[in-house]
């Protein structure tokens, strides 16, 4: 299996996802779509950045796309989703609107959060995503609370959890997976291991790298998935979905992915090589993946074109709307801090 | 010489206890590690071991007997060679000496019944009626924990989304045994054990709050809740901000805070000042037992988290509460818990416990002090603390907490702010000292509030 990097993973005795299963021609179609609205969002997002639209910390998904696309293939309607601060892609990818999470990112009343939260806070409860959380590690006790709510009310939902490989150091991970086996509670954990919490890499900070692992002492299986293949991601997601519903409890998926970007926009990245990154992109592209495939089974570039065209009008559309839609009413201020 | 058997003291901040049962009889043999008694505190059953060889001369206390106080000699084991007729030469049985460890205790009896003070003067601190309490109500007496448990128990009773979390509050009844017949009733899906795991089952209890339940956690001591602090203020508390008010959080923080008896610097904190900073939280810390259930039932069915502060030392207390089949007492409003005209004291859970008192020494020399109690701290009842200003022209606030950035500074800048022309005097603040809480038992004493304090501020405040 193609992983950005070689890890412990091959001698970890861990079930890794098995081939990827193939893709109907829709759905690589669909996954295209989905992944290329993602980095055509983040493009445009680090480009009003640049021009001062968008304030304090941004951070990009650019790389990742086939872990949350991938994800999402495999949910049905009630599953829900929650991360951390990195979560535009799975905002998007949960079929949140495009201008609402831009108006959020540029602080304008028809945000997401109505400008309160920014980009590290943007929620939407009719698309069960919850969150958007800023500190790290935080979100995983929560997405736990999300499956206890599922087990508490005796649905088939499953919370799907994402966090990095720097939140998987974080003390309440730990707890969180204790009292989910513990109690069964349906929840993926879906560890997106980018290689660098923020300037340090996997290596520099984690004793045990292979994250799939992470759940042993809890008897919690695990799987390192090709983050980068969105067909593995969904094959691994179909699995793990399947696994909760089945009241087996949670589950492990490390998606071994790369973040093209630097952490957050003010990241001059000088924690790794230009080489590294670009034989990265080079390699293992995850939208580059879908295109070639399709290419090669007849699809034409000019229908390639016309998605990539679609996308970003709809990005270009939402751009538009977030630097123009008024600032959030100054009465604003004092609501939503009590209900 | 026969030895004493004295009534133990089982636990930190057990007062009394009832003699549930004799296992051996007078005249039985007994090595030391026997289990010869079992006596009930207000948390549990326990075992009295023997630490004393011989035979049991006589049983002093029968079994059944409630309320025996720590210390009272409950048998006499007679030693090798001795019998019945040396039972004469025990010495009598000495007044209960209260155990130095009692001495934050003995303060927070202020409900308990006094006798019959000679001095007619002092009127009975709880003499105020409660505005929420229509007229004529019946009243049961019941312990501070038994509400608290009624409370929950009928929240759950009334909404299945209710559920409660925390370490021991299933099987175990409770480490203070507030849960007590909660499993019983509620099964353990609604009654459930966690690991000890603040910072985890916080956010977990938080995450099923996003998702719309209404747990309750219990933390068995806020003290453990530091571990669960950024889930309380950066999720449960923020969360509905900064989601533009698509969703919030619908959950109680509940344990007991503040100093017990004798638990020393970690286990010894007020966080009431803590938690009343943050905006999108309510904070409330009550005194009766009657504000601790309807208190506690608001907090249960408020929209919002809410950090609710209870007291260990309060737990045995009893009160009257209103026999009604829905009691709810509003969040956010104070309550005059005696009327008076020549100073006002604010306080609020245990820190009322030295402010009645203090009332009920200044009534003896003339100064009629008027003592709300806040019963919640955020959002705070200004208006009641400023009216009350407006007509005494001085206030002392009372608080076990710290003074620096302290619940009691708080309500002295809003009076300040609000009553400025009014106050013949500056606002005085008694508190818990700036100091770690310590172990010694005199220390512990002198670095918690006293009523010679707060009889002390008031008088310097009204010149006398």
């Amino acid at each position: 299996m193609a992983t950005p990097k070689k890890t412990a993973a091959k001698e970890s005795g861990q079930e890794k996802a098995g081939s990827p299963a193939e893709f109907s021609k829709e759905q690589e179609l669909k996954a295209l779509r989905d992944m290329l609205l993602i980095r055509r969002f983040e493009e445009k997002a680090g480009q009003l950045y640049g021009m001062g639209a968008i304030g304090g910390f941004c951070h990009l998904y650019i790389g990742q796309e086939a872990v949350v696309v991938g994800m999402q293939m495999a949910l049905k309607p009630g599953d829900e989703v929650i991360t951390g601060y990195r979560d535009h892609g799975h905002m998007l990818a949960c079929d949140m609107e495009a201008k609402g999470v831009m108006a959020e990112l540029t602080g304008r009343r028809g945000g997401y959060s109505r400008g309160k939260g920014g980009s590290m806070h943007m929620f939407s409860k009719e698309k069960h995503f919850y969150g958007g959380h800023g500190i790290v590690g935080a979100q995983v006790s929560l997405g736990t609370g999300l499956a206890f709510a599922n087990r508490y009310r005796g649905n088939d939902n499953v919370s799907v959890t994402y966090f990095g490989d720097g939140a998987a150091n974080q003390g309440q991970v730990y707890e969180s997976f204790n009292m989910a086996e513990l109690w069964k509670l349906p929840v993926i954990y879906v560890i997106e291991n980018n290689r660098y919490a923020m300037g340090t890499a996997v290596s520099r900070a984690s004793a045990q790298q292979d994250f799939s692992k992470r759940g042993v002492s809890f008897n919690i299986p695990g799987k390192q998935v090709d983050g980068m293949d969105v067909r593995a991601v969904k094959a691994a997601a179909d699995e793990a979905t399947a696994w909760c519903r089945g009241g087996n409890g949670p589950i492990i998926l490390e998606m071994q992915t790369y973040r093209y970007r630097g952490h957050s926009m003010s990241d001059p990245a000088k924690y790794r090589t230009r080489e590294e990154v670009e034989k990265v992109r080079h390699d293992q592209d995850p939208i580059e993946q879908v295109r070639n495939r399709l290419l090669a089974t007849g699809v034409s570039e000019q229908d390639l074109k016309a998605i990539d065209a679609e996308v970003r009008e709809i990005v270009n559309e939402a751009a538009d709307f977030a630097q123009h839609d008024p600032e959030p009413d100054p009465s604003e201020l004092y609501t939503d801090v009590y209900r | 010489m026969p030895i004493q058997v004295l009534m133990p003291a089982l636990s930190p901040t057990m007062e009394k206890g009832n003699l549930a049962k004799w296992l051996k009889k007078e005249g039985e043999t007994i090595k030391s590690g026997d289990v010869i008694a079992e006596i009930e505190t207000d948390k549990a059953t326990m075992e009295v071991e023997a630490t004393d060889e011989g035979t049991l001369g006589k049983i002093l206390i029968p079994e059944g007997t409630a309320d025996v106080a720590v210390n009272t000699p409950i048998a006499t084991i007679l030693a090798d060679g001795e019998s019945a007729a040396d039972l004469a030469e025990a010495p009598a049985a000495p007044a209960p000496q209260p155990k130095a460890a009692d001495a934050p205790a003995e303060e927070a009896k202020a409900e308990a019944p006094q006798p019959a003070a000679k001095t007619p003067a002092a009127p009975v601190s709880e003499a105020l009626p409660d505005p929420e309490i229509p007229a004529g109500t019946e009243m049961v007496t019941q312990t501070i924990r038994e509400a608290l448990r009624d409370a929950m128990a009928e929240e759950m009773r009334r909404d299945g989304d209710v559920f409660i979390m925390g370490e021991e509050v299933a099987e175990y009844q409770g480490a203070y045994k507030v849960t007590q017949g909660l499993l019983q009733e509620f099964g353990a899906r609604r009654v459930i054990d966690t690991p000890i795991t603040e910072h985890g089952f916080a956010g977990v209890g938080v995450g099923a709050a996003m998702a719309g339940l209404k747990p309750i956690v219990e933390f068995m001591t806020w003290n453990f809740a530091m571990q669960a602090i950024d889930q309380i203020i950066n999720s449960a508390a923020k969360t509905l901000y900064m989601s533009g008010g698509q969703m919030g959080c619908s959950i109680v923080f509940r344990g007991p805070n503040g100093a017990a008896a004798r638990v020393a610097a970690q286990h010894s904190q007020d966080y009431a000042a803590w938690y009343s900073q943050i905006p999108g939280l309510k904070v409330i810390a009550p005194y009766s037992a009657a504000d601790y259930k309807g208190l506690l039932k608001a907090a249960i069915r408020d929209p919002n988290p809410v950090v609710f502060l209870e007291n260990e030392m309060l737990y045995g207390h009893t009160g009257e509460v209103p026999k009604l089949p829905d009691f709810v007492i509003p969040i956010g409003k104070a309550r005059i818990a005696r009327a008076g005209k020549d100073v006002t004291i604010v306080s609020w859970a245990m820190g009322m416990s030295y402010a009645l008192k203090a009332a009920d020494e200044l009534a003896k020399e003339g100064i009629e002090a008027e003592v709300i109690d806040l019963r919640t701290i955020r959002p705070m009842d200004t208006e009641t603390i400023i009216n009350s200003v407006k007509k005494t022209g001085r206030a002392v606030t009372v608080e076990e907490g710290w003074q620096q950035s302290g619940v009691g500074s708080e309500v002295a800048a809003r009076i300040m702010e609000h009553a400025f022309d009014y106050l013949d005097a500056p606002v005085a603040r008694v508190s818990g000292k700036d100091v770690p809480m310590p172990y010694a038992a005199n220390l512990e004493k002198l670095a918690l509030p006293s009523v010679a304090e707060v009889v002390a501020a008031a008088k310097a405040v009204s010149y006398r």
